[in-house]
């Protein structure tokens, strides 16, 4: 059989279309991956016309002056700002497509949200030619104008709350300039309580001077109540996030490199296996060779087994590739060749199962590329996306090929989520129920 | 020599071979003709191991039997010496390399054995498939439609090489259309018609079977034939 492997890699190594695309591939993979995953998104292009005259930024809330640039600053630390002078200009670059969008900070602004009287109101254009684009822009603008909202309703709440804590408990406040001191519901308790106290058992003042005092005491214990009631309203919804599925789970770096380092294995190898393997038919050697040189099932275990190195290779070069972009723990890679051996060998068997449907090279990698795109997709399908018997018939469907569990034991052996020992059993199984059905299938080759 | 008895085929609901049954000895050379369909490949494929038979049997098993299939079974990105070298191998030849240059000087490609079989002609790619047939001094040797691609001088150095091993004691079958090629080269041929063997002898006894004075052989061949209602 050491031949046989000896000429497939002479033949392999004979073929530098094909030995490029095995090592470019992977490269080029691995660099867009380790770009994008460093990188982070990019920011929209955004045009903003600032409309607030300079120095009109800063409002005053109950005596405390806060500046509103501090805020518009946030949204455009969100987006790739281009400032312009005029809404014709906006309008011009909106529809020019040099950027995806405008957004208008119209001048009352300030004063708007001084008075509290109206919302003040953010005016965005967008170009919607490009509807992922329109739909980024829209909810960037969004997100941070819901931030900035949040922002300062809890700076609303904080003055409100001062306005309410002086009530309760009185104090010394300022408005218009001119400093007041504000007695406050506890202290004139006090002293309507003394005031009560002083006056002869038998006067009819004392029971009306009880009632003021009842309600001072209610209005004071439900005052003090208000301020969590205001942070509720400030912030009525808090998010707590906690995973109920997949605990650990795989970090959104450690995700992307298995994906990717899961889909190139996956056309590496099944290209290998069922080219390999159809080769020997479209050169008519097969005849040949199983006529006593070499039985049907070492050339299929030759066959499997090349393609799976080759791969296992291109995923540990394409691994430390990734290494240079994301921190992986070296200390894991014992793992990470464990999960793309077992990927490999799935993926051979099943490469040599489609090579032993086809009697030509480019039929078989037609359809290698025709099964493995699909069941690539039909692995990512998230659950919620669709319906439940769909999302049900999706799982199905994916434990029938070894993209799935691929997937899960390369994530797996990156960062330590879930465990490895069930993708692997079902990677075994996939490597032994395709090997199979590439054994049947050669029976077609006679 | 090599023996094969009572050959039976089927494909589906067709019959591709009915109970045919041939021997060759060391020697000789036998030519199997017959029209389209008629089940020359699938009796050579047969006692070549390739095709298995529904029932019969063949005396030697196929490793110990020179295949040369009609289509050039090769590896066109290996030099014509890496595709010798690659079955003298998994022949298990004594000495490779003594295989491997014994047949480039046999069939004349000694200076074309660094090249990639995909650059070479068809005549030279089948000379290198006789060549493979021919690694492991088989006393036995099928060849499918030899001279199919050949042209005639290439045609007549395929012929010239054949009976050098016939005279070395070497037992070759092969199939061919070319009715002329079996009278000319043949020491019998053994005619088959769906599926059947209708006929074994000379060329010579079949012309005095069918009896007709003037016709060559292959008119013969075909008065033979129709007679036999095919």
């Amino acid at each position: 059989m050491r031949w046989l492997l000896l000429k497939d890699l002479q033949i392999l190594w004979r073929s530098p279309l094909l030995v490029a695309l095995l090592v470019i591939y992977p490269i080029v993979v691995a660099v867009l991956i380790g770009l994008a995953l460093s990188r982070g998104p990019e920011k929209p292009r955004v045009a903003i016309l600032n409309e607030v005259p300079a120095g009109g930024e800063v409002i005053s809330l109950g005596g405390e002056e806060v500046d509103t640039s501090l805020y518009s600053q946030q949204l455009f630390d969100a987006v790739d700002p281009v400032r312009v002078d005029s809404r014709e200009e906006a309008r011009e670059l909106v529809r020019d497509g040099d950027v995806l969008g405008a957004l208008i900070l119209p001048s009352d602004i300030p004063f708007k949200l001084q008075s509290a009287l109206e919302p003040a109101t953010v005016e965005v254009l967008y170009n919607a030619e490009d509807p992922v684009k329109a739909q980024l822009v829209r909810d960037t603008i969004k997100s941070q104008v819901q931030d900035a909202n949040a922002a300062l309703t809890r700076k609303f709440t904080g003055v409100a709350l001062g306005y309410l804590n002086l009530v309760v408990s009185g104090g010394s406040s300022s408005f218009l300039g001119r400093d007041f001191a504000v007695l406050g519901l506890g202290p004139a308790e006090r002293i309507l309580a003394q005031a009560r106290a002083s006056l002869p058992p038998s006067s009819p003042a004392r029971g009306q001077i009880q009632e003021v005092l009842d309600f001072a005491r209610l209005a004071r214990e439900n005052l003090d109540l208000s301020d969590e009631l205001l942070g509720s309203v400030a912030e009525p919804i808090r998010v707590d996030a906690r995973a109920v599925e997949g605990a650990g789970s795989t970090a959104l770096s450690s995700f992307a490199v298995a994906l990717a380092v899961t889909v190139s294995l996956m056309f590496v190898t099944l290209l290998l296996a069922a080219g390999t393997l159809a080769l020997e038919r479209e050169e008519n050697a097969f005849r040949r060779l199983v006529r006593g040189l070499v039985s049907r099932t070492a050339l299929l275990g030759e066959k499997i087994g090349l393609a799976a190195a080759c791969s296992l290779l291109v995923a540990l070069v394409m691994l430390a590739g990734l290494a240079l972009f994301v921190e992986l723990d070296w200390s894991r890679a014992p793992l990470w060749a464990a999960a793309a051996a077992a990927g490999a060998l799935s993926f051979a068997a099943m490469g040599a199962a489609i090579g032993a449907l086809a009697r030509e090279v480019r039929v078989a990698s037609l359809l290698a590329f025709m099964v493995s795109l699909p069941v690539a997709f039909v692995a990512l399908v998230p659950s919620g996306t669709v319906s439940g018997a769909i999302y049900d018939t999706t799982r199905v469907v994916s434990a029938l090929f070894p993209f799935d569990p691929a997937l899960t034991a390369l994530g797996a052996a990156l960062d330590g989520s879930g465990g490895m020992l069930l993708p692997l059993a079902h990677l075994l199984v996939l490597t032994l129920a395709f090997g199979a059905a590439a054994r049947l299938g050669l029976r077609r080759f006679d | 020599m090599i023996e094969a008895s009572a050959l039976s085929k089927r494909f589906g609901a067709r019959r591709a071979l009915r109970e045919v049954s041939l021997t060759v000895h060391a020697g000789e050379l036998v030519a199997i003709i017959g029209p389209n369909g008629a089940g020359k490949t699938t009796l050579l494929s047969i006692l070549a191991g390739e095709a298995r038979a529904d029932s019969g049997g063949v005396s030697r098993p196929p490793e110990e039997i020179g295949w040369v299939p009609q289509q050039a079974a090769l590896y066109g990105r290996l030099t014509v010496a890496e595709n010798l070298r690659l079955f003298a191998r998994l022949e298990r030849c004594d000495d490779v390399a003594a295989a491997v240059e014994r047949m480039l000087a046999q069939t004349g490609l000694a200076e074309r054995a660094g090249d990639r079989v995909e650059t070479l002609s068809g005549g030279n790619r089948q000379r290198v498939n006789v060549a493979i047939g021919l690694l492991s001094e088989p006393e036995a040797l099928l060849l499918d439609e030899p001279s199919t691609a050949l042209d005639p001088g290439q045609r007549e150095r395929l012929w010239e090489f054949l009976r050098g091993r016939v005279d070395g004691g070497t037992a070759i079958v092969y199939s061919t259309h070319n009715v002329q090629e079996a009278e000319r080269h043949a020491h019998r041929v053994l005619v088959l018609a769906d599926g059947e063997a209708v006929y074994t002898g000379s060329p010579r006894e079949l012309e005095q079977t069918v009896g007709a004075s003037g016709l060559d052989f292959e008119a013969a061949f075909v008065e033979f034939l129709r007679r036999r209602g095919h």
